[in-house]
């Protein structure tokens, strides 16, 4: 909102030798006001879109809201012969996954963006950007075959070494099927490393050479330049990059339900099958026969937009926590 | 230039004075390549008349018939009296159940050093999806197949995760044979299974058995002969062991004309007869009774009644089995209660 300020500047605007304050019609020719108007419905059709899609998932999840209430959430039994619908492991392998996928993307993302912003030679790096976006560009169902004929077997047969020496941790115990969170997580962490990189490499070549110039001038070694001064100069578009990256891993439904083995139940060990909210009302939707049904699909989807706006809160407010603790150091 | 555009604008406002008549119909994936052959052989003697089909889900089939946006519907599970209420509330017009061609499931499975086909009887395989049942070499398999080295590996049980007229069917017939099935889980296009892992549609099912060791699932018969995946024989209710084909599938629907309801409502699932293939079901068209744009409706008789009739020797190069002729009969008896 801050914006409609801007289009009524306090400073006079040089007005061509007229000496009096434009109308609105001659503002509207002249581009001023139609610019605003513009960009002023574009600000706010995102608001009301919003705004409607809450509305509409709220109302036609209505008898599932009333059928079972909070519990909806944290009860895990998903019976459609029966009636009876909780959230609980769809919500918790959306949760798991995505974390788990952020937790292996963001080093590699950033890692490549640093590289290829920072150390690579120009033209070795014009080259790769290239390819990583054409990554970005894949649909997803490319990414679930991936996975399921070449991800899979890979983690299958490395499994059972990988087991021989983390098995005793509870997150990695118990039978691989292949399918399971963890490579739904890798699937995921695949997916989301381009948009790392790319827009990370973006706003790290923005940075002003006057910033590096300064710290070289200090005597700071390249690394240190490149730490301590380039990556918190970019701190803001790294972290909308990653943002963007935890919604794609949150909302993506086609290569997750290829790989995650689609078992309503929550499982400690990450080597377990399980289900996340966007695979599920995916796989039923289109069979949901019955109201109560088709309205706890719906209220999934609700709980979906939620935890998004949960979780996205919460990385702003670590991020803010971040920001105060530097500048305390 | 002008001349050019002058024709194609003629051409236009010509072909817009002979409009087609378009009949929608939505519903069923599992029937979608038939009724889409349908769709283009019916073109080709009526050109006039045009049906579009949309695989969308049976689910999705009957609420948008009941919506009534659509002139016909398509499901592999018949509608509940619940939902034929609410379109008689809705639309104010009774729906009509019209089996068109016939479908099974099969189990296939991938046991280490097994490669002769299985059989299975019905406690075996209500077992194995009840979580009962967890090893390869369990009596209950082993007793059934006498000559075959079944290793002492643990089952891994593989279902549709998507809702599917397939798993209804599939359920349908544990629910049959096995009273705990029926009154622990039910039948639906989705069930809450209690074990097993999901795969999404056919081919995701047979993605896991394919790459997992010691599994079974079960896909669709037709996707089995397409794909030439190996599956077992299933006893039926007169203790015979059947291998699924079109000739069997087609008995099991003779086998239950007997007991045939007069809406056609029914499942053929464990049905009797010698060779009928237990895990079989119909695939319904689903037309109002009655329609208010007459031409339309008229359209939509003559499309049926070619279906049922002509059509019919369109199933079997597709891999459906054809309806007995009894049956047929019997639909075209109740097309004349069609008021159109």
């Amino acid at each position: 909102m801050g914006n409609i300020a801007l289009s009524t500047p306090e400073v006079p605007v040089p007005t061509r030798g007229l000496d009096r304050k434009q109308t609105w019609l001659e503002r509207l020719r002249k581009g001023d006001e139609a610019l605003h108007l513009i960009t002023f419905a574009g600000g706010w059709s995102i608001i009301v879109i919003t705004a409607l899609l809450v509305q509409h998932l709220w109302v036609y999840s209505r008898l599932a809201r009333h059928a079972f209430g909070w519990h909806f959430l944290f009860t895990s039994t998903w019976d459609p012969v029966n009636g009876l619908f909780g959230a609980w492991p769809f919500v918790y392998g959306t949760i798991v996954t995505s974390i788990l996928a952020l937790a292996i993307a963001i080093p590699i993302g950033l890692g490549s963006a640093i590289f290829l912003a920072e150390l690579a030679p120009r033209s070795l790096s014009n080259g790769l950007t290239f390819l990583i976006e054409l990554l970005a560009a894949v649909p997803s169902v490319i990414y679930g075959l991936v996975g399921i004929f070449l991800l899979i077997p890979v983690l299958s047969t490395a499994m059972p070494y990988f087991q021989k020496v983390f098995g005793w941790l509870p997150i990695f115990q118990g039978t691989f099927y292949g399918v399971s969170y963890f490579s739904a997580a890798v699937v995921l962490a695949i997916m989301v490393v381009p948009f790392i990189v790319s827009i990370s490499r973006e706003v790290l070549l923005a940075v002003p050479i006057s910033q590096r110039e300064a710290m070289m001038a200090l005597g700071a070694t390249k690394w240190e330049v490149t730490w301590k001064t380039v990556v918190p100069y970019a701190r803001q578009g790294i972290m909308g990059s990653i943002f963007l990256s935890l919604a794609r891993a949150l909302g993506e439904t086609m290569a997750v339900t290829m790989v995650i083995g689609n078992v309503a139940q929550v499982s400690t060990s990450l080597l377990a099958p399980g289900y996340t909210i966007a695979a599920v009302i995916a796989n039923e939707f289109t069979e949901a026969t019955g109201d109560l049904y088709l309205h706890a699909l719906i209220e999934l989807g609700l709980v979906l937009f939620a935890v998004t706006m949960i979780i996205n809160a919460l990385a702003r407010l670590l991020m803010l926590t971040m920001k105060g603790h530097e500048v305390a150091a | 230039m002008i001349r050019r555009l002058l024709a194609l604008a003629l051409i236009t406002t010509a072909s817009a004075f002979a409009q087609p008549i378009s009949l929608t119909g939505a519903g069923s994936t599992f029937a979608y390549p038939l009724y889409s052959s349908w769709a283009s052989q019916y073109q080709k003697l009526h050109s006039n008349v045009e049906v579009n089909y949309q695989s969308i889900g049976s689910g999705g089939g009957i609420r948008q018939l009941i919506a009534g946006t659509v002139d016909f519907g398509a499901t592999d599970g018949p509608m509940t009296d619940q939902q034929l209420t609410e379109a008689q509330q809705k639309r104010g017009t009774a729906i009509l159940h019209f089996p068109t061609a016939l479908g099974a499931d099969v189990p296939a499975y991938n046991i280490a050093g097994v490669n002769t086909e299985l059989k299975f009887t019905p406690a075996a395989l209500a077992g194995i999806y009840l979580g009962k049942i967890t090893k390869w070499n369990d009596a209950e398999i082993q007793k059934a197949n006498p000559g075959v080295k079944l290793p002492n590996a643990g089952i891994i049980v593989v279902h549709r995760s998507d809702g599917s007229g397939t798993t209804y069917c599939w359920v349908d017939y544990l629910s049959k044979v096995s009273a705990e099935w029926k009154s622990k889980i039910g039948v639906g296009t989705s069930v809450n299974w209690p074990v097993g892992l999901g795969g999404k549609g056919n081919e995701g099912v047979s993605g896991l058995i394919r790459r997992l060791p010691n599994s079974i699932g079960y896909i669709e018969l037709i996707y089995a002969i397409q794909n030439h995946i190996q599956y077992g024989d299933v006893q039926n209710s007169s203790g015979k062991f059947v291998k699924a084909d079109l000739n069997t599938v087609t008995e099991a629907a003779a086998g239950a004309t007997k007991t045939m309801p007069a809406d056609f409502r029914v499942s053929i699932t464990n049905s009797p007869g010698a060779q009928a293939y237990p895990i079989s079901t119909y695939t319904w068209l689903l037309i109002p009774e009655k329609l208010s744009d007459q031409t339309k409706a008229k359209a939509l008789k003559a499309f049926l009644q070619w279906a049922l009739t002509d059509g019919q020797r369109y199933t079997t190069p597709l891999a459906y089995a054809p309806l007995p002729r009894v049956v047929v009969q019997k639909e075209l008896q109740q097309m004349k209660k069609l008021q159109y």
